[in-house]
């Protein structure tokens, strides 16, 4: 019992999760706050949060099977869909509320963000960059849908149904007067500065609205 | 697990109704050890038709309780780790107070002289019997159908006594299509010429009644699919059609026989009094809103539906859950898979007993 804490409780959030966006995301979170995500699947995140960083967890996840393994671990995870799912929680009822890499599944983003900018303080919200160099090759060169390593679904059973660019969210963010607090771009399980909308595999975001600053946020 | 079934009386219980009920029998049951600091105690609560045998083997009938699938040792409700508890309802047939009691005033049973009561009574006489095992708070309630209300009605009547509570396949309050049912069972009951305004006891009981009655239940508690598998178009001991009015068809049989079972065991005025109890239940009872009752619960809720439940549908779990997370309340709400309808609950047991083994356990952890 007392090795399987001490394993899980490694130097590198990173090396134990196993997702580079889920090491930066856990990294990001304040110890004793209240996180709702999105698509949490199992629960594994919500875990983790749980166990090392004292935070009140909640999820949301449509997959019957997952959400009962995220109960079995202890999460309260609720049933539903993320695209509805947010309408009955009250304005600023999270710290944080975390969509991880699905961003691009729902059917309507916009709606969802301005949903999390709602019900959370803070968003923080990680997504496959459309933008990657992989992906502009593999667009060019075969001249067919990309397929890589991150998108590697054909055409007609991706469930990736909106398509952004590390450049397309700050352009929205600026858009919709969203204040970006952190922006981490991972490449493999390295973070980098250089040229995000090339490099970049996967954009972290924690992203603020003015309204909440104006309400008197507490961080 | 040999268990045997307790009593205790309480002198007097007051009810929804206005009126008072005294003196009060409780019979329960319990399994597993309470600890120490008396934290570890979970009260299940019975629907329609059970009683406080829920687990073990009856010392008595040396049969096993109604959920002894889901409460025992290494179970999802782990009699190692836990203190369970379960009483049978007010009103009831099996040792707690009911219609059938001797009403000491008069030396004779209540019958239709017993008080109506509600599902809030019910509650009301539970927390006298946990008061009485000396239990301050309990770790959780939980409880299907009927349980299930019983479990909502705990958590709001009772908000600082309930750190966790699982309600599934239930509802906030009965639809009409609930009362409905409710009624033509009770309908079915009355018109038997041996119900007799309710005066049957020491004679013969209104058993086709009360039969038909638990055949109309026992067909809202499966699902079109699940009558498929289990009985098809299958005939009963017979090649062909019979050409007349005697038993064809398997599930006619099946309903008989459930009908016929029932009444050995069951007191139909107690059928009475039980569903309009349920049929009562409306846990908003005149507040604004669902969400505005809900807000003064302090517990954790896990809320469990299954797909094919058409008698307690999924939107009515959906109803409590989006209330409590419209309070901002720890709420965690699964729809399970299966093609068994109401009965869902007393019959999956696997997925049911993998989400309330870690709900039970994260909450059990959190008073720590």
């Amino acid at each position: 019992m007392s090795t399987a804490v001490e394993t899980r409780r490694g130097p590198f959030v990173r090396e134990i999760l196993g997702r580079s966006d889920y090491a930066i995301i856990s990294e990001l979170v304040e110890p004793g706050t209240k996180v709702l995500d999105l698509g949490c699947g199992d629960g594994e995140l919500l875990e983790w949060l749980v166990e090392h960083k004292g935070v009140e967890a909640r999820g949301i996840e449509i997959n019957s099977v997952k959400v009962q393994r995220a109960i079995a671990r202890g999460v309260s995870v609720y049933q539903g869909d993320i695209d509805e799912g947010l309408a009955d929680y009250p304005d600023h009822a999270f710290d944080y509320v975390i969509l991880s890499q699905t961003l691009q599944e729902t059917r309507r983003p916009l709606k969802v963000l301005r949903e999390m900018l709602r019900v959370g303080k803070r968003a923080i919200v990680a997504f496959p960059n459309f933008g990657h160099w992989k992906v502009r090759l593999a667009h060019l060169f075969t001249g067919r849908a990309p397929k890589t390593k991150l998108f590697p679904y054909e055409w007609y059973d991706s469930p990736n149904i909106h398509f952004l660019t590390v450049l397309d969210f700050e352009d929205l963010a600026r858009q919709e007067g969203w204040t970006i607090e952190r922006r981490i771009f991972l490449a493999g399980r390295h973070t980098g500065r250089l040229l995000p909308n090339l490099m970049a595999e996967i954009a972290v975001y924690l992203i603020r609205s003015n309204t909440a600053r104006q309400a008197g946020s507490a961080r | 697990m040999i268990v045997q079934t307790q009593y205790v009386r309480f002198d007097s219980l007051s009810l929804d109704c206005g009126a008072t009920l005294s003196p009060v029998d409780v019979a329960y049951e319990t399994y597993g050890e309470l600890n120490r600091e008396r934290t570890n105690a979970i009260l299940i609560l019975h629907a329609l038709s059970g009683d406080a045998h829920a687990a073990g083997i009856s010392h008595e009938t040396g049969k096993p309780g109604w959920w002894d699938n889901m409460i025992g040792p290494g179970k999802g409700f782990d009699t190692d780790k836990y203190f369970v508890i379960c009483s049978n309802v007010l009103g009831g047939c099996r040792g707690t107070t009911g219609p059938s009691s001797i009403n000491p005033a008069t030396g004779c049973p209540y019958a239709l002289s017993f008080p109506v009561i509600t599902i809030g009574d019910m509650v009301r006489l539970q927390n006298m019997l946990i008061d009485y095992l000396g239990i301050e708070r309990l770790l959780a309630v939980a409880g299907g159908s009927m349980g299930g209300m019983q479990a909502l009605q705990w958590t709001v009547a009772y908000p600082d006594k309930v750190a966790a509570a699982i309600p599934i396949a239930t509802t906030a309050r009965h639809s009409p299509q609930q009362i409905a049912f409710n009624e033509v069972g009770r309908q079915a009951i009355m018109a038997d010429p041996d119900w007799n305004g309710g005066n049957y006891y020491g004679r013969r009981p209104p058993a086709r009644g009360l039969a038909l009655a638990r055949m109309i239940g026992h067909i809202t508690y499966m699902s079109d699919e699940s009558m498929r598998e289990k009985f098809g178009r299958r005939l009963r001991d017979k090649d062909r059609y019979g050409f007349d009015f005697s038993v064809d068809f398997e599930v006619e049989s099946y309903l008989h026989y459930r009908g016929a079972q029932f009444v050995d065991r069951f007191d139909a005025n107690s059928y009475l009094y039980i569903t309009k109890a349920m049929d009562y239940f409306d846990l908003t009872n005149g507040s604004a809103s669902l969400a505005s009752v809900l807000e003064k619960t302090q517990a954790r809720f896990l809320v469990i539906s299954f797909t094919s439940d058409w008698l307690y549908p999924s939107y009515q779990s959906l109803e409590i859950v989006n209330a409590l997370r419209s309070r901002n309340r720890d709420v965690a709400y699964c729809e399970l898979n299966s093609n068994y309808g109401h009965d869902a609950f007393l019959v999956e047991v696997g997925e049911q007993t993998e989400i309330v083994r870690g709900f039970l356990a994260r909450t059990f952890e959190r008073l720590r």
